[in-house]
């Protein structure tokens, strides 16, 4: 698996971990440019780290679900191009707002991933759809924002198990979740994230022929 | 064909564009940059994406100090997450009671009966299993019961005239089904008559049953406590007062304590059917 360009592992005092350059947004370690990129604290990150065929190349245009506080998308939008960032909770949105602040390719939208036409008339079609809503009806989301993608497009999904049912077994949960997103895409790669992230499936998707 | 945020703006307006940031719409995803190019919005894609970060920052900071100010969506999170823990918490007793059952023979059932597991000594690892899972249960029954406390202590103050109505829990149940007390405000008093009974709805209009005659609202001791003849009068006329307590709570915010007496005396009304049926 190679990196996408402008990402890169970077010596941080002794220890080798995946990093982009731009400014910190999570107390992050730094050097000079670069800041590590904590496979622990982010699920695409955990993919990456993972080995997983992302066929990120560095440059796409990317819509990101799920943003929160923007951990994960302000080192996408490092080494990405236009990057639009949804989230619907406003409180980690305001820190979100200060990732972007320095990331002029970064564009914020406090918008509902499980509303689509409340924002397909600000983002563009694009290469890359990066999920990670931890929420119930994981796959439905990925569904509903399919329209954003390319032909040749990739779906980066992280599935959380336990936003679908706490009791519920995840291995289960994500053969489900597995099946429903198989209607709408075709998938190339799944894997748990463990040990970075605990019951979280990593899938890498491309989009079916309507 | 349909339109990007920046159609027919001004691309110096800056509060229009955040005006169509937050509020437009298109079903499907189109190539803004270049479209905004040759409408002449701007000059190149690089302008465009120069504009576009100026508006979505604009915009996304106006609607976050807009919605983190609205109390009600606070409640709303407040009341599913109540929903969610008891839901939880009853399956997962069950659990503990089944289990309970085959290591100890007790029938015990519901919550109660995880919370007596819960303080039992270990005597093996099989005992320290089931007693972390029961605690685990009570403390989701009493995050629920928290939950119900903050509701209770905040719900008069997002909507005093509905809370005083329907009770505070009751109250932010509506407001959490109608999906705002805006939302709510603007519901016909038939519909928030029928908020939670969507499914009844829905196979009423598919012709496979009667039409319901109360949702949520039965939970009220008016609707409840009333026989069954006269029930759909007696939610038709809750109903009809908790719209209008819900209207000046949005619009005006004053405080009518009138509208408890009139409330009182039309199910006093309702009530009295009963006894004059009897005679
Ligand atoms: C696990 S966190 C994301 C962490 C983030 N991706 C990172 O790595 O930095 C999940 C986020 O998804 C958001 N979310 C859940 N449902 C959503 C929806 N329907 N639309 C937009 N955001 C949603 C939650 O508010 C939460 O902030």
């Amino acid at each position: 698996m190679t990196l996408p360009a402008g990402v890169e592992r970077h010596d941080f005092g002794g220890e080798t971990s995946l990093a982009t350059q731009g400014q910190p947004v999570y107390g992050e370690r730094t050097d000079g440019d670069w800041r590590r990129w904590d496979p622990h604290r982010s699920k695409l990150g955990a993919m990456l780290e993972q080995g997983m065929e992302t066929g990120l190349e560095g440059d796409e245009t990317v819509l990101y679900l799920g943003a929160a506080a923007g951990t994960t998308v302000s080192h996408v939008a490092d080494f990405a191009g236009p990057t639009y960032a949804v989230e619907f909770a406003p409180r980690p949105v305001r820190e979100l707002l200060d990732a972007a602040e320095s990331r002029q390719n970064l564009f914020p939208l406090l918008k509902d991933a499980r509303k689509p036409e409340s924002y397909a008339h600000v983002v563009e079609p694009v290469d890359v759809v990066v999920q990670d809503v931890a929420t119930r009806g994981q796959a439905r989301v990925a569904a509903l924002n399919k329209r954003f993608l390319t032909d040749d497009g990739r779906l980066l999904a992280a599935i959380k198990a336990r936003s679908e049912d706490v009791t519920a077994d995840p291995a289960d949960v994500f053969d489900n979740v597995r099946e429903e997103l198989s209607a709408e895409y075709e998938l190339l790669e799944t894997a748990r994230l463990d040990p970075y992230h605990e019951d979280h499936l990593g899938i890498v998707a491309r989009p079916r022929e309507d | 064909m349909s339109n990007g945020w920046f159609a027919g703006l001004d691309p110096d307006d800056d509060a229009a564009a955040v005006e169509q940031i937050e509020a437009g719409r298109a079903d499907t995803p189109e190539d803004w940059p270049q479209q905004a190019v040759e409408a002449g919005f701007a000059d190149d894609e690089a302008a465009y994406y120069d504009r576009l970060h100026e508006v979505t920052m604009a915009a996304t900071s106006a609607a976050v100090a807009e919605q983190e100010g609205a109390d009600d969506q606070q409640l709303v999170h407040a009341v599913r997450a109540m929903a969610d823990c008891e839901r939880t918490a009853n399956e997962l007793a069950e659990r503990v009671a089944e289990w309970g059952g085959s290591r100890y023979g007790d029938s015990g059932s519901g919550v109660e009966y995880a919370r007596s597991l819960a303080d039992r000594d270990d005597e093996d690892e099989g005992d320290t299993a089931l007693r972390t899972l029961a605690e685990q249960t009570a403390g989701l029954a009493d995050e629920a019961d928290s939950l119900r406390a903050y509701i209770e202590r905040t719900a008069p103050a997002v909507a005093p005239n509905l809370s005083m109505l329907a009770g505070p829990v009751l109250a932010a149940r509506l407001i959490s089904l109608a999906g705002g007390l805006e939302a709510l405000a603007k519901k016909p008093s038939g519909t928030v008559q029928v908020l939670g009974a969507e499914d009844a709805l829905f196979a009423h209009l598919k012709g496979n049953a009667p039409s319901p005659k109360h949702g949520v609202i039965f939970t009220h001791e008016y609707v409840r406590g009333t026989r069954r003849e006269d029930r759909g009068s007696a939610a038709r006329a809750l109903a009809g007062k908790l719209s209008i307590a819900a209207r000046i709570d949005h619009y005006s915010g004053d405080r009518r304590p009138d509208l408890q007496a009139e409330l009182d005396e039309r199910i006093e009304r309702i009530q009295a059917r009963a006894e004059e049926g009897d005679e």
